[in-house]
């Protein structure tokens, strides 16, 4: 047992902090192991068609093979990963790796050897967090712990509905974590790599660019040209490691086409809680109130979900959105942060930055899923714990998020479990950040920056932040706000259901799509201010 | 230039927690948000679990308890109240016939009605028989996390506030970590939440009758014992420890027979509201009394790490008694058994002696006891987990082979994946980082050896292993489970000395103490 020698070691030195990491990441384990029966998304016969496909077709035919309706659409790194996971799945049951046998193959051996993938895939968030969290002190650690390693939000995405976020969020984490150290490279290189994983990723790209040309690449010209030689080099050999093989194939046009679906509509067939559900909730009610004016509108005949067909708007009185527009919103709105990224290119602030340029890629996207609030949400969790106004604006993002995530758990069976979830999460930061900001924390803190000058995160502003505010409170709007989330809650659950049956089955969607978006709106707000504020 | 300037900057960080408690943040709200916190994470846990098969899933004709559940609510909410234990048309007792006392048929009925309101096909007469369907696992598996959280969970509360009010236990880390264990105990969460019983109501009712008597509520103490046998028939099992202590602290007053004349009418009072609709006629108090006393089923099903299947790979003891002598062997076995912890109870009834005398006399029932279960480990599991923080090696080991021994079970109703979830989760909360460890001090931990301790271990994991990979050879097809049970048998043999002697200790420690209180 070797209990009783621990008991009389009670120094924190580096090592029990990582068995402390282990210890949070091993009880979410049996989260996550309990949590294999649960419901799965069709997101789980997908990653068992690209098992099937990566494993019994040769390389050429990945990105043209149509068997199933669920294509390859990741880049090649992800090819490869599940290539390297068929090998084992081939051991367990060859009928998973069956391309047509297998196709909805659903026996305990798959849905146990798909779950366990995606437990043993999220080492790397488990990495990522290590990295990112082993200069802090350790209370901050284990509370950022709890938001990340205990996040609702990934057991959700990941661990029920299924998909690999905390592997892909785990390389982004571990990038993050070699720029705040400024290991420049290293880092660049990472998120190379993770672009290869998943492309969708690249929104931030603009942000890493400008930062490793400025923080990187400057001083000299001499030195930084090397530098961007050397930096473009290797991203040069990352992508070409991947793609390379099926640009010899002359196959880039079939993956570039797989890999940008434009075909799509603005919208997922749950909008996502971003801008465009106001934009349409606009156009509807532009639309209506012309009508009763007496204008002639006409209903538009294409949906916002279905795509591009032919060449009618989705909308029936503003003007159609096209991907192109959308790219530009997302720049305009990345513009203030990549400004600051050159003005000064801090690497105290690249998590807020990078965090930063996702929120816009979710709200002014093309096409976007709910899921995709997972790729801010937790990278803001490393600086939730920095001031009261972080944590403050955590505690919201986190909660709204979260619960813009409960209409993908759609079953009776996984009701309680998501709201369990939410719940915990509530209660565990609330007790949290209550507990970091409280008084007797408060002057821990400013004597440990009097102590250590030149605190990786001491910067002044935070220092005075933390004297004048008396704890962990949030306002009355935010309380409100809140609140609000019980009644949509209650509405779409039980009043609705009770007043108009089955009529009208989309307006709770639709209200929690719009009542979100109102959080994550103000999420984006808050923190486009706190950039530009920063110095 | 400001990647190197960085590094020299950052120093790491080498706070000194003055109390050393990671914790902190959860507890300093105080007691009703930690239990809230931790309340939540387990019936979370508990709905995990519930995910997973029930016993007989999906294996006609007879099913599993799951379905005797089912039948007992169908049963109830459509027969009048007198024919529920009587065989008739309507009811073939043949097939999962009622076989608990009246508490556990009155629960049975208010789920039914339950059921009948969301779900009418699920209990209907006759046509349910095996029912089986997805709302209808929901609702069920919603009666017992509900009757958990109603019961259990505030008898375990009560339990805590009140053997927490003492300046001596003022510790909160403590507080925390004893709440987790009692309601993360995941022999109970396994047999309630995944093979689907309701133990959780008999054993929330032991909980809160001996929260009761160790505040001093006597009498609210029996009434919620009563309750609880009334549940449950196995909750005997606990009758010797109430009855001795009670008992013994009845002597200790001034009136003693006025006392014990008060416990005893309260006591009968109690079974007389229960039992009332079957007091009109000797007959159909019998013919429920029958029921209870299922001899027929021998002197113990399946596997069961105790005395007499441990022993029957020597002694054939169905083979060579008739069911009589069994029956009477048992008895005074059992008797004989958990008769030092009565004497001791009744010569000096304390407060931690009471708890010493639940796992005692619940550990002789197991042992000893005329037709057991494997399920029935969770009777002596919940004194064990009441003194864990006063017998935290004997609490832990017990725990361990108390869930090995229900491992063949657990594999039969293909809960292997929440039985490892869990077993690993209670290792985990064991091993909680920075909980302030207290010293050991039965000397059965140092008895045992370390060395020893890890081999035991070391086998039983092997075991594990075994059992899930390899086929027993066709001429001993029980073979594995009896290696487990007798392994888990002799440990628990071991846990039953240490406790009897342990308990037998306390009265020394009460006169050092009263010897070092008279020399300072």
């Amino acid at each position: 047992m070797g209990k009783e020698k621990l008991s009389f070691k009670q120094v924190h030195d580096s090592s029990s902090a990582k068995t402390t990491l282990c210890w949070f990441f091993l009880v979410v384990t049996c989260i996550k192991v309990l949590l294999f029966p649960s419901y799965r998304s069709t997101d789980f016969e997908v990653h068992r068609n690209w098992l099937a496909l990566t494993h019994s077709l040769p390389l050429s035919q990945w990105y043209f093979d149509e068997t199933s309706p669920w294509t390859l659409d990741y880049p090649p790194f992800f090819a490869y990963f599940e290539r390297f996971l068929s090998v084992f799945a081939h051991i367990v049951d060859p009928q998973i790796v069956h391309l047509k046998e297998g196709l909805n193959y659903s026996s305990d051996k798959v849905v146990y050897f798909q779950r366990v993938t995606v437990i043993l895939s999220d080492l790397s968030l488990l990495y990522g967090v290590y990295r990112l969290t082993r200069k802090l002190d350790s209370r901050k650690q284990k509370l950022v712990w709890t938001l990340v390693i205990w996040s609702p939000m990934l057991l959700i995405v990941d661990h029920v509905h299924f998909q690999y976020n905390g592997f892909l969020i785990g390389i982004l984490l571990i990038s993050l974590s070699f720029l705040e150290e400024g290991m420049d490279l290293l880092g660049g290189f990472v998120f190379a790599v993770l672009l290869c994983f998943k492309h969708l990723f690249a929104v931030a790209a603009p942000v890493y660019f400008v930062y490793l040309l400025r923080h990187y690449c400057w001083g000299g010209i001499v030195r930084g040209f090397s530098r961007l030689l050397i930096m473009g080099s290797l991203v040069v050999a990352v992508f070409a490691s991947a793609f390379g093989p099926f640009f010899h194939l002359g196959q880039i046009q079939q993956v570039i086409q797989r890999l940008f679906p434009f075909g799509r509509g603005l919208c997922h067939a749950y909008w996502a809680p971003n801008f465009w559900v106001f934009y349409i909730m606009l156009d509807k009610g532009l639309a209506f109130i012309l009508r009763k004016i007496g204008f002639n509108i006409q209903a538009p005949a294409a949906s916002f979900t279905a795509g591009l067909v032919g060449d009618s708007s989705p909308f029936s009185v503003l003007p159609r959105i096209t991907p192109s527009v959308t790219f530009i919103m997302v720049l305009l709105a990345l513009s203030p942060c990549l400004f600051k990224a050159w003005k000064n290119p801090r690497p105290q602030m690249i998590t807020r930055w990078i965090s930063y340029a996702y929120t816009c890629g979710f709200l002014f996207g093309w096409h976007v899923h709910e899921k995709a609030s997972l790729h801010f949400v937790i990278p803001l969790a490393f600086v939730a714990a920095q001031t009261p106004e972080d944590a403050k604006h955590y505690f919201l993002l986190s909660i709204v998020s979260c619960y813009s995530l409960f209409p993908l758990l759609f079953e009776a069976q996984e009701y309680p479990i998501k709201v369990l979830l939410l719940l915990l999460h509530f209660i565990l930061m609330w007790s949290g950040f209550s507990a970091q900001f409280s008084d007797k924390a408060e002057t821990r803190a400013t004597t440990a920056h009097t102590t250590k000058k030149g605190d990786q995160f001491g910067s002044k502003g935070s220092l005075s932040a933390d004297v004048k505010n008396n704890g962990f409170a949030i306002g009355l709007i935010e309380s409100v706000y809140l609140a609000g989330l019980v009644v949509v809650e209650i509405w779409g659950q039980f009043l609705h259901p009770l007043l108009f049956g089955d009529k009208l089955a989309f307006l709770p969607l639709m209200l929690i799509s719009v009542y979100c978006a109102l959080g994550i709106m103000y999420s984006w707000i808050w923190q486009l201010r706190s950039i530009v504020k920063s110095h | 230039m400001g990647n190197k300037t960085k590094k020299n900057t950052t120093t790491t960080t080498t706070t000194y927690d003055d109390n050393n408690n990671t914790w902190h943040w959860i507890l300093q709200k105080g007691t009703p948000t930690t239990f809230t916190t931790i309340a939540l994470f387990a019936i979370l846990i508990r709905f995990l679990v519930s995910l997973y098969p029930y016993s007989g899933f999906k294996t006609p004709p007879k099913f599993g308890d799951f379905e005797a559940q089912r039948h007992w609510m169908e049963i109830t909410i459509n027969l009048p109240i007198r024919e529920w234990y009587r065989n008739g048309t309507n009811n073939d007792l043949s097939y999962w016939g009622l076989d608990y006392p009246p508490l556990t048929a009155y629960q049975s009925w208010i789920h039914g009605v339950f059921l009948r309101f969301f779900h009418p096909p699920s209990v209907s007469l006759f046509t349910s028989r095996g029912h089986e369907s997805y709302l209808g696992k929901q609702l069920m598996r919603w009666t017992v996390i509900s009757s958990d959280a109603l019961i259990f969970f505030p008898a375990v509360l009560y339990f805590i506030i009140i053997h927490y009010n003492q300046p001596s236990r003022s510790r909160k880390t403590d507080l925390a970590w004893h709440i987790t264990l009692l309601l993360l105990n995941p022999c109970l969460i396994l047999i309630d939440h995944g093979h689907f019983q309701y133990n959780c109501i008999s054993l929330g009712f032991t909980v809160a009758a001996v929260a009761a008597i160790l505040s001093g509520k006597d009498l609210v103490g029996s009434v919620l014992y009563c309750l609880a046998l009334n549940h449950k028939q196995m909750s005997l099992y606990f009758a010797p420890a109430f009855f001795s202590h009670l008992l013994g602290k009845c002597l200790r007053r001034e009136h003693p027979v006025l006392e014990v004349s008060k416990l005893g009418f309260v006591v009968l009072g109690t079974f007389a509201a229960v039992w009332w609709p079957y007091l009109y006629s000797t007959q159909s108090f019998l013919e429920v009394i029958a029921r209870l006393a299922p001899f027929e089923r021998g002197i113990f099903e399946d596997y069961v790490a105790n005395f007499w299947c441990a022993t029957s790979i020597l002694i054939k003891w169905k083979r060579l008694f008739a069911t009589g002598p069994l029956k009477l062997l048992s008895f005074s076995l059992t008797i004989i058994s958990c008769f030092p912890s009565m004497v001791q109870q009744i010569k000096s009834p304390s407060n931690k002696g009471f708890l010493y005398g639940l796992l005692n006399s619940s550990l002789a029932f197991y042992l000893f006891s005329f037709q057991v279960h494997e399920k029935s480990i969770l009777l002596p599991l919940l004194p064990a987990t009441m003194l864990a923080m006063e017998e935290p090696f004997i609490f832990r080991w017990f725990m361990q082979f108390a869930m090995f021994s229900m491992f063949p079970l657990m594999c039969r109703d293909g809960l292997i994946a929440p039985y490892f979830a869990l077993f690993v989760l209670f290792i985990l909360v064991l091993n909680t980082p920075d909980q302030n460890k207290i010293k050991e001090n039965n000397y059965f931990y140092s008895y045992l050896g370390s060395t020893t301790r890890r081999l035991i271990l070391f086998f039983s994991l092997i075991l594990h292993i075994v059992y899930l990979t390899m086929q027993p050879p066709k001429k001993y097809p029980f073979l594995f489970e009896a290696i487990i049970m007798n392994l888990c048998f002799s440990q628990f043999v071991i846990v039953t000395l240490g406790c009897n002697i342990k308990q037998w200790m306390l009265n020394k420690n009460v006169k050092l103490d009263e010897i070092e209180k008279k020399l300072i």
